[in-house]
């Protein structure tokens, strides 16, 4: 029997149903909190939850052990309906130490479960996290339900007579902690334990241990008098398919594989490893039997133009990064506007400006994305709302880069590259064909001459017979392609090039408006802040207020419908994390007095700071009328 | 570089590579002979003129893109390196030449020249050199000797200037010569040799700017003078050198070059023979500089090394399925997978 069904079979414990659980699990950077979490985060899945989360960990790879700098958190949001957050505050919270501890305790509710591991609250630990004195024996902690339970010692009793030394013993707790939360939740074990077999199976005494101590975890909860109910979360009721669980790095992998091979052409990523967007570059390394070329440049400038290079030899070309790489790389986004082929440059942005908050969120970069670069340089510009929405953007991007012939900006964030949810595997074959048709008449040819309908220029690849030219970044003559410096011409040139880029406007759906079609307040947003927004509206919406929530995937050019929605409502609110940029195009644009709502934490929006701020604004509002 | 030669519809000749666009060099240019034994030796390659493509940075001699009538992509400062990267992996068979400067290549892009080096990209790298800033009009370059008084250093430059040969062996170079603008026979060769190399090959051209800094290299192209002050590498060879080929360079004291006189016993066979693929003696020949020694010209290095296209294409083709053809939805579904009903 596998420990559930033992479990099940000796269980006198109690069960209760919830709806929604948010967890976060908190150690050293060394403790394997984010292998609990993805893990913690696989079993969920496979129990029919619909999930969010949100790995939150320090740029340094091992800050000194027991600091609060070196604290690693991973937080899940699991729930038997649709959820759009990792969850503004947690119902349990796994500390393994003093440090996570203090970093994370006021994210905890009142009542919360506070699970920690008391062997570590020793008085070396309690120093190095600031506490003058042991919080689990002051009183401090006593508005939450706190589990003292010595994690460290039934980890090394788990594991006597394994043969392995105390140190081995002690980086096996994470998978204690995992078991434990596994039976308090009634999540699968199976995947976990199988997971261990694949990744430790050349050293079959590591694979025992984590096993053994994973099981422990598990037992220790069935037996232990500490606890009296296990939580059960029904599976959700989503739609229908297949599902996988997905961060939004390895969705945005996928989705330009699918554009490639949709494309029937190679791709190729030219890229230099910078945190968080360095998981493409991974996962894409290993999909050499798609075709796919990926190249790790010697630095940011290479990376693109490698990419601008296989677009000229007619590959799927492909870069990634994030803000400190998008500097680096303007100059060859101006040049590929100037020849106009097609790459996609996707930013991963964090905070910044320079080296900033590297592990950290932030969207701080669309105006560096519509502006940051000399001259009159429009491009295409994308964002990704959610981990899985980064598949279809990926491939949209692709699809818009190849028809228009132009370099395509695509915005994901730390949030949601690194967070994870559930996403429905869509079919090879209901994904759209991109067209990619290579010109090889040579009757009439010219370099620039254009599609009537899109203003692209053929793309003619070299090896091609007789249609040999040349190309490159000074002014060309219009359909010649010649270098012409004549002022009437240049003026003629970036026109056409700014009416190329507002054509892709034709391409954008009508805009979806969720909650009031119209009325009192929209809530207008773009990029990682769509499930903060989401849950917001639907909060604000049960309790008869009239606020919709449009979400925007095209940043530029804007949907052409957008004006419109927009006088729909009497107030319009764009929360972002940067100090207020989508809302300045919006006035630039639309002449509407919109309101920002702005947060530069590193952290996303949590739901309620989208709903006070939207009350607040209402009862400005109503006040004002009344 | 080498590409597999594909049988020609017609023989080409130069002026099938003359491109209809007016060449803007100023008169007197270096470049004009360069691209003239480029157009010379192109036709006789034997690959069709749609699978060459040439590149280039900024600067004066990334001009010439526009005069071949080729493939041609006149790209950023410094980057055609980069650009020749994602081109030559994902189009293997497309025969790719980079045409930069001292400026261009070891200043601005010092960085993707050493990378492409070593990666040894199947690329031929024509590096003019001719020890100065020509197209922003007279500033001193990464090659310019100390001392050099131009527009931004007229108390004289301060800094120690690289020595194209010597850096592109020590980025790890499989190919690596030196010719000179005017000499049109070695140029023609030592274009040729690079061709048929494969991996990265790396021609410094010695070429005059007669506006900026006229005279550079006359020594070396002056008929009274060059054959004193040209030393001609030949693979097998001695090290003989002037006008009576009666001085020649030997194994000083330590590991230091010396130049001898022929005669009163010493002969030919006192003296370093070269040997092309001793990357030790390309750099020991590196070393020699005016007006101690003469300013050895040929092919310093020739080896054999996989190159980096060929590499990643390998890796590629041992990963592809038996089938051919990759299965997305496979990919799609990998991993722990459920079912909503």
């Amino acid at each position: 029997m596998s420990p559930p069904e033992e479990a099940a079979a000796r269980t006198a414990k109690a069960r209760e149903a919830l709806e929604t659980v948010v967890i976060r699990f908190a150690g050293d950077s060394g403790d394997g909190m984010q292998l609990a979490g993805t893990q913690f985060t696989i079993e969920t899945a496979l129990a029919g939850n619909d999930l969010s989360t949100l790995p939150d960990f320090p740029a340094e790879i091992r800050a000194p052990a027991g600091t609060l700098a070196g604290v690693s958190g991973f937080q899940l949001h699991f729930s038997s309906r649709e959820i759009f957050t990792p969850g503004d505050i947690c119902d349990v919270l796994v500390a393994m130490n003093p440090a996570a501890l203090k970093v994370n305790v006021d994210d905890l509710k009142p009542n919360g479960m506070l699970i920690v591991d008391v062997e570590a609250f020793n008085d070396q630990n309690l120093r190095k996290a600031e506490y003058p004195a042991n919080p689990l024996q002051d009183g401090s902690l006593d508005r939450y339900r706190v589990f003292e339970i010595d994690i460290t010692k039934l980890t090394t009793n788990a594991l006597t007579g394994s043969g392995l030394s105390n140190k081995a013993a002690l980086r096996c707790k994470n998978f204690f902690a995992l078991g434990l939360t596994s039976w308090l939740f009634h999540r699968p074990i199976d995947p976990t334990l199988e997971w261990i077999g694949t990744k430790f199976g050349k050293t079959p005494a590591l694979a025992d241990a984590n096993a053994r101590v994973l099981k422990a975890g598990y037992n220790f909860g069935e037996t232990t008098e500490l606890f009296h109910t296990a939580y059960e979360v029904p599976a959700a009721r989503i739609t229908p398919g297949k599902y996988r669980n997905v961060t939004g790095n390895s969705a945005a992998a996928l989705g330009f594989v699918a554009a490639a091979e949709r494309a029937r052409r190679p791709l190729f990523l030219g890229s230099y490893p910078i945190t968080p967007a360095s998981d493409i570059l991974h996962e894409l390394s290993t999909y050499k039997g798609f075709g796919v070329y990926t190249f790790q440049a010697e630095d940011e400038i290479a990376a693109i133009g490698a990419s601008l290079g296989a677009a000229f030899g007619g590959a799927i070309a492909i870069t990634t990064t994030s803000g400190p790489g998008m500097n680096l790389k303007a100059e060859t986004m101006g040049l590929a506007v100037m020849v106009e082929l097609p790459i996609i440059i996707t930013d991963i942005q964090r905070g910044g400006p320079s080296t900033g908050l590297p592990t950290k969120t932030e969207q701080a970069d669309l105006l560096m994305a519509m502006y940051g670069r000399h001259g009159e340089c429009p491009l295409p510009i994308l964002a990704s709302a959610t981990p899985a929405d980064c598949f279809a953007t990926a491939f949209e991007a692709v699809r818009i880069a190849v028809k228009y012939m132009t370099p395509v900006i695509l915005l994901s964030d730390g949030y949601i590259a690194n967070g994870a949810e559930p996403w429905r595997i869509p079919r090879a074959d209901e994904l759209p064909a991109i067209p990619v048709v290579f010109r090889t008449d040579p009757t009439d040819y010219q370099p620039y001459v254009r599609d009537p309908e899109t203003l692209a220029r053929p793309w003619v690849i070299p090896g091609t017979p007789g249609l040999e030219h040349r190309i490159g970044g000074l002014e060309r003559e219009d359909v010649t392609g010649n270098v012409s410096y004549a002022p009437v011409n240049h003026e003629h040139m970036v026109r056409v090039r700014a009416r190329k880029i507002a054509g892709v406007a034709a391409e954008i759906p009508p805009t979806t408006v969720s909650g009031a079609r119209e009325g009192d307040l929209l809530i207008l947003g773009w990029g990682s802040t769509y499930g903060s927004i989401a849950t917001a509206v639907q909060e604000l919406t049960a309790s008869g207020l009239k606020v919709g929530h449009a979400h925007l995937r095209y940043l530029n050019p804007l949907p052409p419908d957008l004006g419109d929605v927009l006088r729909r409502f009497r107030t319009v609110l764009i929360p972002e994390m940067n100090l207020g940029q989508l809302v300045k195009l919006v006035r630039a644009e639309y002449l509407v007095d919109a309101h920002g709502l702005n947060k530069i934490q590193g952290r996303p929006f949590k739901v309620s700071e989208i709903v006070s701020k939207a009350r607040a604004l209402l009862g400005a509002a109503a006040g004002e009328r009344s | 570089m080498s590409t597999v030669a594909a049988p020609a519809a017609k023989p080409l000749a130069r002026k099938d590579f003359e491109s209809d666009q007016d060449v803007r060099w100023c008169p007197g240019c270096g470049d004009y002979a360069i691209l003239a034994q480029v157009q010379r030796v192109l036709p006789d390659l034997g690959i069709p003129r749609e699978r060459f493509v040439f590149l280039s940075g900024i600067g004066c001699s990334s001009r010439f893109p526009y005069y071949v009538n080729t493939y041609g992509f006149h790209t950023i400062h410094g980057r055609a390196p980069a650009i020749a990267t994602g081109l030559k992996t994902t189009r293997p068979e497309l025969s790719v030449w980079v045409v930069t400067g001292d400026g261009d290549a070891l200043s601005i892009g010092g960085n993707h020249l050493i990378h492409v080096l070593r990666r040894n990209l199947d690329v031929n790298i024509l590096m003019f050199n001719n020890r100065i800033y020509g197209l922003t009009k007279g500033q001193y370059s990464p090659t310019s000797e100390v001392g050099k008084v131009t527009k931004s250093t007229p108390a004289g430059s301060v800094d120690h200037p690289f020595h194209p040969i010597a850096l592109a062996l020590g980025a790890e170079a499989t190919f690596v010569a030196r010719s000179v603008d005017v000499e049109a026979r070695h140029l023609q060769e030592t274009i040729r040799r690079a061709h048929a190399h494969r991996g990265s090959s790396f021609v410094e051209i010695l070429q005059n700017c007669n506006i900026f800094n006229d005279g550079a290299f006359e020594n070396l192209t002056e008929k009274e003078s060059k054959a004193d002050h040209q030393l001609v590498l030949e693979h097998g060879k001695p090290l003989v050198f002037g006008k009576n080929r009666d001085k020649g360079i030997r194994l000083g004291t330590g590991l230091r070059p010396e130049v001898v006189t022929l005669g009163n016993g010493l002969t030919e066979s006192d003296l370093i023979v070269h040997d092309e693929r001793d990357a030790t003696l390309a750099y020991f020949l590196s070393r020699m500089q005016p007006p101690e020694f003469p300013t050895p010209i040929g092919i310093f290095l020739a080896v054999e090394r996989e190159t980096y296209d060929a590499g990643v294409n390998t890796q590629l083709a041992a990963a592809r399925p038996k089938s051919g053809v990759a299965d997305l939805d496979a990919l799609l579904n990998r991993g722990d997978t459920w079912t909503v009903e």
